[in-house]
């Protein structure tokens, strides 16, 4: 331990601790930009400078760690020298900065005007200068970029390549002119983006946006030709209530459908229907696999960003990849095919709306062999953010809304299902159905598999299923999936299923969700919180196993047949192609 | 977004590809091979368009873009070829206050490339430099191995003297 004084309040702190928690843990957020904790520490921005005794010059407190040598020191995080510097640094950035702060995607949640105001920054410009003038890149089908409302921060590069392991966005050139960009400054849309909306989450000004779809959907809400139907992920209901001011992990899925009944929509689903009808296909298709020698390790497929990722850094394990469509695609196939006709309505006139934690959803709408009834699956993919944003303009009081419930047949999910949204909940749930089957249908067959869960990035565990062992492994985050592949590849790991989702932690952390400031995604591990929602849902529901979906039953006795069915696999399951897009 | 591909066509050989493998396989896992591999490329090729980085790339998997980022970051490498006839305006101190910085404007608009670039019939390529030894001359810009200096700026000096390589 080490005693040291910050403010003059002396306070005792392990060696190694960086100035800027040894702070925090005393009661001192000292600002910052640049960084995130353990993804982006490069010192870069300045903001977090700190007085320290004997130090020549202002320390930068997030790469600070504490040593012995420092015993005694006196650390002042708010004298006016300390101020004034951040305060200069901030009007630097805001000369090149364009402020269009009035009508910008993220005014009142940038971090960037959060410490314009803590710093006090009244006029401006402090600084007259050049600006630096780009075009926007809006090539790719989930986000945008404006690199002049960018202040190379380098989280968003942070994101892509230590979390993800892509690397597909870099800084350019050098200096004043430093850029953030693709190869050669070539479109996102030409380089293998996977799509997953890591770096929008974590951009602290309104540089990254997803697209915003939201007019669409008011239109197709507008149009009275039009049945517009809409269905939410499991893991929404476990973030947009922070948009409300719900604490972080409140599962508020019945506000949320009352909401999206009051913004029109003529009937309101829930992915987890999907997501039940899902596991009876990938159950079905793990059977076959393993009965009949097909390609193991069999790998979910409920990932689009995953998928992207597959198809473009390991082609060679395209045949491994379940053929079941997502649970939105399947949702959407239904809607179109069943419940069309159930309901009596030419497909043609509906406008299939999905709201999604992910971005990678507004890519995966537009892929080939994702149309069962000839008409795309899905129309419009919306993230959670962009339906804050309606409920927020048709003036909804989210909190005052009445709970209610989803449409039946296509909103009915088990506790199997609302698990999807978080990492290992895939796994869970086909377990569940596996286990069930393998056992001769014993109704007495276990719900829960423990060691699947957590947000560790590689899980592995064992089951003993009829007999015979069965190894499944679990990856979040492609950086992990990518470890996880390579053992499987080299044969270090022998493994019978594996899930990956794209996102660290799963679709709870997807890039769609709302947006976490640093100063609380440094402290708080929003992937477990966020879980515990969906968690607390799956043990609150009174059906937990995909096949006991009274919805799921009827659709298969009265429309698909069995699970993995000519029928089903028409609808319901699909292609990938290897893409050979600039990595 | 546009592009930046170099506008003269690739024309590398397979002789020139398999020396810059060897030198990739010289330098195995060595996490910081990238900047000894892109001089070595630079030395094999001459400059370092998208074709010759995608090896590097590929070879040292390594994403594309941080081979970019580190191309685009560092003076000493060029993106583009070296023209028939290559273009040095001093901008050092001496040259820069005589004003060689309208000289080099000058040459940026007749020959319509930007500092590193190369026309597109590879004739001529620009590049601004540091102190050349001949402030007594400044301003000062060489072509090849001929050196002019006194420079006025002037459209029709600066055209007169590309001519001669016409």
């Amino acid at each position: 331990m080490v005693n040291i004084k910050i403010n003059g309040i002396e306070c005792s702190v392990e060696e190694g601790t960086t100035i800027l928690e040894a702070a925090r843990a005393n009661g001192i957020r000292i600002p910052t930009l640049c960084w995130l904790k353990d993804i982006n520490e490069i010192g870069a921005c300045r903001i977090c400078v700190v007085e320290m005794t004997g130090a020549r010059s202002l320390v930068a407190s997030c790469m600070y760690p504490i040593s012995k040598f420092d015993e005694g020191k006196n650390i002042l995080t708010n004298s006016p020298s300390v101020l004034e510097s951040r305060k200069m640094t901030l009007e630097l950035l805001l000369s090149n900065h364009k402020k269009e702060c009035l009508y910008c995607s993220r005014s009142g949640n940038c971090e960037l005007q959060t410490l314009c105001q803590e710093l006090g920054v009244k006029h401006e410009p402090a600084f007259d200068g050049v600006r630096n003038e780009y075009e926007i890149d809006d090539s790719a089908a989930h986000m945008t970029r404006d690199n002049e409302k960018c202040i190379n921060c380098r989280r968003c590069i942070a994101a892509c390549t230590n979390v993800q392991g892509i690397g597909v966005i870099g800084a350019n050139y050098r200096g004043f002119k430093t850029s953030i960009g693709s190869p050669f400054d070539m479109d996102l849309a030409d380089t293998a983006c996977v799509s997953c909306g890591q770096c929008i989450a974590v951009c602290p000004t309104g540089a990254l946006n997803e697209k915003d779809d939201t007019d669409k959907v008011w239109a197709a809400l507008n149009d009275p030709d039009k049945v517009v139907v809409v269905q939410t992920a499991p893991a929404v209901r476990a973030s947009i209530g922070e948009a409300f001011g719900y604490p972080m992990g409140t599962n508020v899925e019945g506000k949320m459908a009352a909401a999206l009944r009051c913004l029109g929509f003529n009937a309101v689903f829930d992915t987890d229907f999907g997501a039940d009808l899902t596991i009876m296909e990938e159950a079905t298709e793990l059977l076959d696999r393993v009965q009949n020698g097909g390609v193991l390790p069999m790998i979910t497929s409920c990932s689009p960003g995953w998928i992207r990722y597959c198809e473009a850094y390991y082609p060679e394990m395209i045949p491994n990849l379940s053929s079941c469509k997502s649970p939105q695609q399947m949702n959407g196939a239904i809607t179109k095919t069943y419940w069309a006709q159930k309901m009596g309505i030419d497909p043609q006139n509906i406008v299939s709306v999905s709201v999604m934690p992910c971005t990678a959803k507004k890519f995966e709408i537009g892929r080939e062999d994702q149309s069962a009834s000839g008409y795309p699956d899905l129309d419009i993919s919306i993230t959670t953010r962009e339906l804050v944003k309606m409920i927020n303009a048709a003036g909804l009081c989210f909190r005052e809304l009445p709970d209610e419930t989803f449409d039946s047949p296509l909103g009915i999910g088990t506790g199997a299902a609302v698990i999807f949204g978080a990492t290992g909940g895939v796994m869970e749930a086909a377990l569940r159905t596996a286990v069930w089957k393998l056992t001769g249908e014993d109704v007495n067959s276990p719900v829960e598999f423990k060691e699947v869960r957590g947000v560790e990035g590689v899980k592995t565990a064992t089951y003993n299923v009829g007999g015979k062992e069965i190894t499944v492994a679990v990856a979040s985050g492609l950086k992990n999936a990518s470890a996880l592949l390579e053992k499987v590849k080299s044969g270090e790991l022998n493994v019978t299923f594996i899930e990956i989702m794209a996102c660290p932690g799963g679709c709870v952390n997807g890039g769609g969700q709302v947006i976490v400031p640093a100063d609380v995604r440094n402290f708080t591990d929003i992937r477990a919180e966020r879980a515990k929602a969906l968690y607390g849902a799956d043990e609150s529901r009174p059906l937990r196993k995909s096949h006991e979906s009274p919805d799921v039953k009827e659709v298969y006795e009265k429309f698909l047949g069995e699970p993995g069915s000519h029928k089903a696999h028409e609808i319901l399951h699909t292609s990938y192609k290897a893409s050979d897009l600039i990595k | 977004m546009a592009l930046k591909k170099c506008i003269v066509a690739f024309s590398g050989t397979e002789e020139q590809e398999n020396e810059l493998k060897a030198v990739i396989k010289e330098h195995g896992d060595d996490p910081g091979a990238l900047m000894p591999v892109l001089q070595k490329a630079q030395d094999i090729y001459g400059y370092l368009p998208i074709e010759v980085q995608e090896i590097i790339s590929r070879e040292m998997n390594i994403p594309l873009e941080k081979v970019y980022g580190v191309s685009t970051f560092y003076s000493q490498f060029s993106l583009n070829p070296k023209g028939k006839y290559r273009i040095s305006v001093c901008l050092g101190t001496a040259c820069y206050v005589k004003g060689s910085g309208d000289v080099f404007n000058k040459l940026q608009s007749i020959l319509g490339v930007t500092s590193g670039g190369i026309t597109d019939d590879g004739k001529f390529s620009l590049q601004d430099c540091r102190c050349i030894g001949a402030c007594g001359l400044a301003p000062v810009m060489t072509i090849n191995d001929d050196v002019y200096g006194r420079l006025t700026g002037d459209e029709k000096e600066l055209r007169e003297i590309l001519a001669k390589y016409e």
